[in-house]
């Protein structure tokens, strides 16, 4: 193959715009959150338990847990664009942290439910 | 201002004598009159004529003298000599391969430049006097046609540094904003286009560095801002 500097994908925007978009929706949940963790009557394992019971708080837990996960693919992704120059371990990377981060969704899935 | 005695620390490196780099203490009596730290340089010059840099206007419009002054980039002409804390250690600009002493190879940062196409493009006939502008469009351009390309942005920028061959640069996207925002240009979704890319544009994570060194006093962290915003309105 010829060794040629390759630039052009086009795209970019829609990660770009999405780690914005995605910022926010985290930065509103924390402080849904945290003025609900601090409304609990007492620190207990019930009460906390309690504050996940309701499905609305489940429903924006869960978007905010892929947020995190959608954020922290394009920021991850951005180290390893920046930092790993051969192609094929950059892209044994992105497929690892795109599996790691998917099966992270599925973990927080069920561990929301389970509550 | 009287005489002084200025110390300096500066970069030497010269391929055909040098194995490696090395900082060179040397030190050089000014005279009442000298005030930048151009007028400095061409005093060591006298000293030791072996010590490379470039120069020319000495007013800050051609952009030859940009260096790492004291860990920060700059232009030698426009640095007032006595407001630098002594050894003032000077270094070629950061991220570009070294020719020789303070002189850089500019090549890289002069293909991504030409990369994004730095002139009016518009099919129509060239009307008889010149194509007409109404005083606010014309207003967008300020802060943008200013720049004098001596490349202290983008060899500041992280991000130049890490991939100068694939990110266009802070110096080359404010010159791709300035013909973007140019109402008598006509490619604006071509250049957009050419840089919508994950490197060429979203290499900037908005770290300002560039904002930071401009001798100008641009601001091309606003510009890449524009041309993101545009993308977007262009997009949804």
């Amino acid at each position: 193959m010829v060794n040629r500097v390759v630039v052009g994908a086009h795209y970019g925007l829609k990660d770009w715009l999405a780690q914005r978009v995605t910022a926010v929706v985290m930065a509103i949940y924390t402080l849904y959150f945290a003025i609900n963790a601090l409304m609990l009557p007492a620190m207990t394992y019930e009460a906390w338990s309690g504050l996940f019971r309701g499905g609305f708080t489940r429903f924006v837990t869960l978007l905010f847990f892929l947020s995190l996960f959608y954020h922290a693919w394009v920021g991850v992704r951005d180290i390893w664009m920046d930092y790993v120059k051969p192609t094929g371990i950059r892209l044994v990377l992105h497929m690892l942290t795109l599996l790691v981060l998917v099966g992270y969704a599925g973990w927080v899935a069920q561990i929301l439910w389970r509550l | 201002m009287s005489k002084r005695t200025v110390q300096f620390k500066i970069y030497r490196y010269d391929p055909d004598k040098d194995q490696q780099p090395y900082m060179q203490d040397i030190s050089v009596e000014l005279e009442a009159s000298d005030k930048k730290l151009l007028d400095a340089l061409v005093r060591l010059k006298v000293v030791d004529d072996t010590l490379s840099f470039r120069r020319s206007c000495r007013e800050g419009v051609c952009g030859s003298d940009a260096m790492n002054i004291n860990g920060k980039n700059g232009l030698a002409c426009l640095t007032d000599v006595d407001s630098l804390a002594q050894p003032i250690a000077l270094r070629p600009l950061p991220g570009l391969p070294v020719i020789r002493d303070l002189i850089v190879d500019m090549t890289q940062f002069f293909k991504q430049y030409h990369s994004i196409k730095p002139y009016l493009i518009n099919d129509e006939p060239a009307p008889e006097r010149e194509r007409l502008q109404t005083p606010e469009d014309r207003e967008e351009l300020n802060g943008l046609y200013e720049c004098i390309l001596c490349a202290c942005c983008s060899t500041s920028c992280p991000s130049f540094w890490w991939n100068p061959d694939k990110f266009v640069g802070p110096a080359g996207l404010l010159a791709a904003y300035r013909f973007i925002a140019d109402t008598r240009d006509q490619a604006t979704s071509a250049r957009l286009d050419n840089l919508e890319d994950p490197y060429r544009l979203f290499r900037c994570h908005t770290i300002m560095n560039c904002v930071d060194v401009c001798p100008k006093g641009l601001n091309p962290t606003r510009a890449i801002g524009k041309i993101k915003d545009l993308m977007v309105r262009r997009a949804i």
